[in-house]
């Protein structure tokens, strides 16, 4: 106390700013307050996925002891689960499931979301931004308080246990998002170019399919690989309305049809959660770019 | 000669058919584009919403269409003591994994917002636990939470000998909710932190230099630049992110399903313990809708928020 009193009639220039600006780029200070911290984030994110792929190919016989062998690393790593996953359950069919439902339930958000968003932000109708703010608005009705009347109607249409049920359904949580991510997409393209191409003659179709579309395309990636992982993931609604083991999708089945009895086959289960997993995961990869800038893009809307 | 040149300079434009013209009618394209969002968002959003309210006040099961018992269900939940339970755990699994998910989120923002090498490589890393599906996760936690093999344990004790038992995570009511919030504040980081840092990159770097000359503390920067020109996208972030935290599943559903003696139910798994294996599908739809009022409060208090904070920008409301 009494230092910082002493110190202050000294000139502040070169007492405040020249020791900040040195201590800011000093490579230890950096270490402790960037590089530290930052560390064991990713180590604390990346943990369980390490924990389950160390676990989906150890041998049970190291699975269940610790003091023999070091739970960190495998002694004779084994391929037993996962051939017991891919062989002896219904892995691949989970999968062939899995892939039609989020291929299907992309294309069709895919479609009315594209339709919709052009409307709502390109032909400007009396009441477009009411129903923007509706559209945005559904994106927040979580799924966990639809699923029991969803269910009573899936029964009644006929639909249950049936792919097709989660195929239409989806769409409820896929169309908002998707319209309100290309709503912010189509803003970004000029509106000029629709202008000229209406002065030239085309009609509004012709301008929707030659001219906004194209541009649009990473904006409609971009949607597309959202739509594909979050049907991917999607969980409630799987489980609600498909009882049959052959219909079940990858989550749902790893859950409900692995775990059997009081004695957890936690190989198997390890070895199901990272090849159901893996899809996405390298999809992800591939399209990280887009993710990234979509995500930054949809929240900056 | 005219007269061919006229016909010849309108065949180059030939008047488009009945077709085409009704295509480019305005009022009739913007009917056909809305039409299909509108049917799928109408059929299978609008109307579940409002069938589900009216479940809640039907005795339907599994089977049986139900009569109208007016708030019966409502009157039997105010006396269930697992009803309450779950209440408390809803909202308390939602404060503590919101403070937690946006207090470690917005660091790992600010710490992914210096300059680093493999920058977009420890981006798309961060990501992975938001894009993998939560449910396996979440196997992969039930199995770090393991009574007998868990990892933690082993760490603890074995390696750094701090305690002397195995820490039963799931077994007792505490310990249950504290690892299921720990695993939603795991999932929920990525997806804070990701969105944050785009948030923090709009801010013009001039602000912090003339900060920076004026003399201020890294912790004055932070208080009076970047936090309140984060705020608009914070409260965007924190009403998602409480809306799907409150009627969160999933995570809980795939742990302890409810477990150990229904003390870490939330509202959502409660009503699908008693809507859908339970058949109750009337007193489900109750648990569900008793959820809205929570769910329309998170969504009031982040709206007005950033409408405030708005206006004190100057910035019009659109």
């Amino acid at each position: 106390m009494s230092e910082a009193t002493l110190a202050a009639p000294e000139p502040r220039p070169t007492a405040t700013v020249a020791p900040e600006t040195m201590s800011w780029d000093s490579r230890a200070r950096r270490v402790v307050t960037i590089y530290l911290p930052l560390a064991c984030f990713v180590v604390i994110l990346l943990f369980p996925f390490y924990w389950m792929a160390v676990t989906a190919f150890k041998p049970n016989a190291e699975l269940y002891d610790y003091k023999t062998y070091n739970p960190f690393w495998i002694a004779s790593p084994t391929l037993d689960h996962i051939y017991k996953l891919l062989f002896e359950t219904a892995y691949p069919r989970w999968l062939l499931t899995t892939m039609t439902v989020a291929i299907c339930a992309t294309f069709l958000s895919l479609l009315s979301s594209t339709l919709a968003a052009y409307a709502i932000q390109r032909l400007r109708f009396r009441g477009s931004q009411y129903v923007g703010l509706a559209i945005y608005l559904a994106y927040l009705v979580p799924p966990s308080i639809q699923f029991i009347p969803l269910a009573t109607m899936v029964v009644q249409l006929g639909l249950f246990d049936s792919p097709l049920a989660l195929i239409l359904v989806y769409p409820t949580f896929l169309v908002p998002f998707c319209t309100w991510l290309l709503i912010g997409y189509f803003k970004s393209i000029p509106y000029e170019l629709e202008e000229c191409a209406l002065i030239d003659g085309a009609t509004r179709l012709q301008i929707l399919t030659q001219i906004t579309l194209p541009l649009a395309v990473p904006g409609l990636i971009s949607a597309g690989i959202f739509s594909f992982t979050l049907s991917w993931n999607e969980f409630i609604y799987a489980l609600a309305f498909i009882q049959s083991s052959e219909n079940k999708t990858v989550p749902v089945a790893i859950l409900t049809e692995l775990v059997s009895g009081d004695v957890y086959q936690w190989g198997a289960l390890m070895a199901g959660s990272l090849l159901g997993s893996l899809p996405v995961a390298i999809f992800y990869s591939f399209f990280v770019d887009y993710y990234v800038s979509s995500l930054t893009g949809a929240v900056k809307e | 000669m005219s007269v061919t040149a006229a016909t010849d300079w309108s065949r180059v434009r030939p008047q488009p058919s009945a077709l085409a013209r009704l295509f480019d009618w305005k009022p009739f394209l913007v009917f056909i584009c809305m039409l299909p969002a509108a049917a799928l968002l109408l059929v299978f959003l609008t109307y579940p919403l409002g069938l589900g309210i009216w479940l809640a006040f039907t005795d339907t099961t599994i089977g049986r269409s139900g009569r109208w018992v007016g708030l019966e269900n409502f009157e039997w939940l105010m006396g269930d003591p697992i009803f309450w339970s779950a209440v408390f755990y809803s909202v308390f699994y939602t404060a503590v994994a919101t403070v937690g998910k946006f207090g470690l989120g917005l660091w790992l923002a600010l710490l992914l917002n210096n300059h680093l090498p493999f920058k977009s490589l420890l981006r798309a890393i961060i990501l992975l636990p938001w894009i993998v599906p939560t449910v396996l996760s979440a196997i992969a936690f039930w199995w770090i939470y393991d009574p007998q093999f868990s990892i933690i344990s082993y760490i603890l004790v074995d390696r750094l000998g701090i305690l002397d038992h195995n820490i039963d995570f799931l077994g007792s009511t505490w310990p249950a909710r504290w690892s299921l919030i720990a695993a939603n504040i795991w999932r929920g980081i990525p997806f804070v932190a990701i969105s944050l840092l785009a948030g923090l990159q709009t801010i013009s770097p001039s602000l912090y230099e003339a900060a920076l000359l004026d003399g201020s503390t890294p912790w004055q920067r932070f208080r009076f630049i970047t936090f309140p020109l984060l705020l608009p996208i914070l409260a965007i972030v924190m009403t998602f992110s409480i809306i799907f935290t409150f009627s969160d599943f999933q995570l809980v559903y795939a742990i302890t399903r409810g477990g150990p003696v229904n003390s870490t139910h939330l509202l959502a798994t409660l009503a699908f313990q008693r809507g859908i294996p339970g058949g109750q599908l009337g007193e489900g739809a109750a648990i569900a809708v008793s959820m809205i009022p929570f769910l329309v409060f998170a969504t009031l208090f982040s709206y007005f928020a950033l409408a405030r904070r708005k206006w004190q920008q100057g910035e019009g409301n659109d």
